[in-house]
């Protein structure tokens, strides 16, 4: 059974369409991306998704139950990070994880046992009775993760839970969704960190203009735009955007102190450089090519936004 | 609809409104330390029978405590950004609006019955019907909370704002509800006005329960405070529904 089956959402603001049409099957067991640029609807259809938003159309199934006809059945099934969503300031960390299990009709002993293993698996154990609103925003983000998977839940859907945390903090929201999934959670996450996509889920959609434009594995997707390798190559001195126009290379950005040559014949575009490099008496200082990125196959899906 | 599941999401929205709004500034200031400024600056120093007047000073002090809880839940969750967290837990509108209505009643019950019972001790007063006035308690805190949850329910993220708004509506229902004046001292157009009143039936409702002076019979006072709690909650989860259909 599919963990989550969305389909033909439709949600529109006023006069602006945020979600057009959308249709996702999540499987069980995968962790599912979630990408598209600021304002793509993917926030728009998570809240759907998770009962925060009422569609104006389509259905939204969770395990085969019905949010909208079910929907305490269907959010049982469910733990939740919401984008816009924190946990309670006046509460302390423990407090907080306590008063969300209690949501979940957990026993006295389980989630207190439970509450103090999350807070130790995630670093918070030493201030567990502290008010949140004495947290930095990676413990209050901790906290919400916490709230997050107190139950176990068979569903975790992330939206952005990485953005603006520091590397601690974000090693170990990565760290808890590949621990979730491996005790059998399926897991659907948005984020903009392309790279955190392409290491953690193994199907990706890609929404744009409040549709979907792509679904399909990382590796597939990169392969789908097989075209946009490129050879990074730095020189000991500046060197023109002109000295890169030559056949076989499609564009050249300055990346740092480095060239991205863009180019469909990596091995032509090698040649050409080290010829370039003899020709205007330049060093070479560092030279690697690089596959298809996902970054890249995003960037073409979602071009124009 | 799981019934268990939907008892047990109204207990914990209840039990969460109950350990963080209590003791929140607005809430003392309006629900506690305002209907006894009130009471202070009516009564005080004047040559009244305190006892004719309890029923109303009840009412009042019930009427404040009940409606002061709602209108600070919502506005303050949605600034503090719990709202939507809420939401995704296992809970439906239904749960939020009763949950946040019994949190408000139960604190207009506790603080109401506590002065009840400590006038009792400086004053003598009568007690007619002690059944009645244990329903008048209950449905009055009822009612009452339920307008405070309505009040709290128009799109917004500031508290300061609603409870501006409670108190336009409160202020004006405290002076025509026969606190001050005795609804048998009323006449003509006047008493027709306090009618409207849904604070009038309660007010009626401790007169019968206690000094057994009412005006209406206490069916019609019940029935009232029942249509009106049904005609609140109903426009609660109206508006509430459309702020999640708007995504507001």
């Amino acid at each position: 059974m599919d963990a989550i089956e969305a389909t033909r959402l439709k949600k529109k603001f006023g006069t602006c369409t945020a979600v057009d049409d959308v249709s996702i099957t999540v499987p069980e067991g995968s962790i599912f991306g979630f990408l598209g640029p600021n304002g793509a609807g993917k926030t728009t259809t998570i809240r759907m998704l998770t009962g925060v938003l009422i569609p104006d159309a389509g259905t939204v199934r969770i395990f085969g139950m019905d949010v909208a006809r079910d929907p305490l059945t269907a959010k049982m099934k469910m733990g939740v990070i919401p984008e816009n969503g924190t946990v309670y300031s006046d509460l302390s960390a423990r407090q907080n994880i306590l008063l969300t299990a209690k949501f979940f009709g957990m026993g006295r002993i389980t989630r207190e046992e439970r509450a103090d293993e999350i807070l130790e698996r995630l670093g918070l154990s030493d201030r567990r009775d502290d008010l949140v609103r004495t947290f930095s925003k990676g413990m209050r983000q901790r906290i919400s993760i916490a709230c997050a998977i107190i139950h176990a839940p068979p569903l975790l859907i992330l939206d952005e839970p990485t953005t603006g945390l520091d590397v601690y903090s974000r090693r170990l929201v990565i760290e808890t969704v590949r621990h979730m999934n491996r005790e059998g959670s399926t897991v659907l996450l948005t984020t903009h960190n392309i790279e955190e996509a392409n290491a953690l889920c193994s199907v990706i959609s890609v929404i744009n203009h409040g549709k979907i434009v792509a679904t399909e594995s990382p590796e597939n997707l990169k392969k789908t735009f097989d075209t946009s390798r490129y050879v990074e190559i730095a020189f000991n001195q500046p060197v023109e955007p002109s000295y890169f126009s030559a056949s076989g290379i499609m564009r050249a950005e300055s990346w740092g102190d480095k060239w991205r040559v863009y180019t469909d014949d990596p091995d032509r575009a090698v040649k050409y450089l080290a010829t370039l490099a003899e020709r205007e008496h330049l060093m070479i200082v560092s030279i690697a090519t690089s596959n298809p990125t996902l970054e890249e196959a995003f960037v073409k899906l979602t071009a124009g936004t | 609809m799981d019934w268990h599941l939907f008892i047990q999401s109204i207990v914990v929205t209840t039990e969460k409104n109950m350990r963080i709004y209590y003791f929140k500034g607005p809430v003392v200031v309006f629900g506690l330390l305002f209907p006894l400024i009130m009471f202070l600056t009516f009564f005080i120093g004047r040559d009244l029978d305190l006892v004719l007047f309890f029923p109303g000073f009840l009412a009042m002090m019930l009427f404040f405590t009940a409606s002061s809880v709602g209108p600070l839940i919502t506005p303050w969750e949605k600034r503090e950004k719990t709202y939507e967290r809420l939401l995704t837990l296992p809970v439906i509108l239904e749960s939020i609006v009763i949950g946040d209505i019994l949190a408000g009643a139960i604190f207009g019950i506790a603080i109401s019955i506590l002065v009840f019972v400590v006038c009792t001790m400086v004053l003598a007063i009568p007690v007619t019907n002690s059944l009645l006035l244990l329903l008048a308690f209950v449905l009055g805190a009822v009612t009452f909370a339920a307008l405070g949850t309505l009040l709290a329910s128009p799109t917004a993220d500031n508290p300061s704002n609603i409870m501006m708004l409670s108190s336009l509506v409160r202020l004006p229902l405290m002076f025509i509800s026969g606190i001050f004046i005795p609804l048998s001292q009323l006449s003509g157009w006047f008493f027709m006005f306090t009618s409207l009143s849904p604070l009038t039936y309660l007010v009626d409702l401790f007169h019968a329960s206690l000094n057994g002076d009412a005006v209406y019979p206490p069916w019609v006072d019940i029935l009232v405070l029942l249509l009106v709690t049904l005609v609140f909650v109903w426009l609660a989860k109206i508006i509430q529904r459309w702020n999640l259909v708007k995504g507001i």
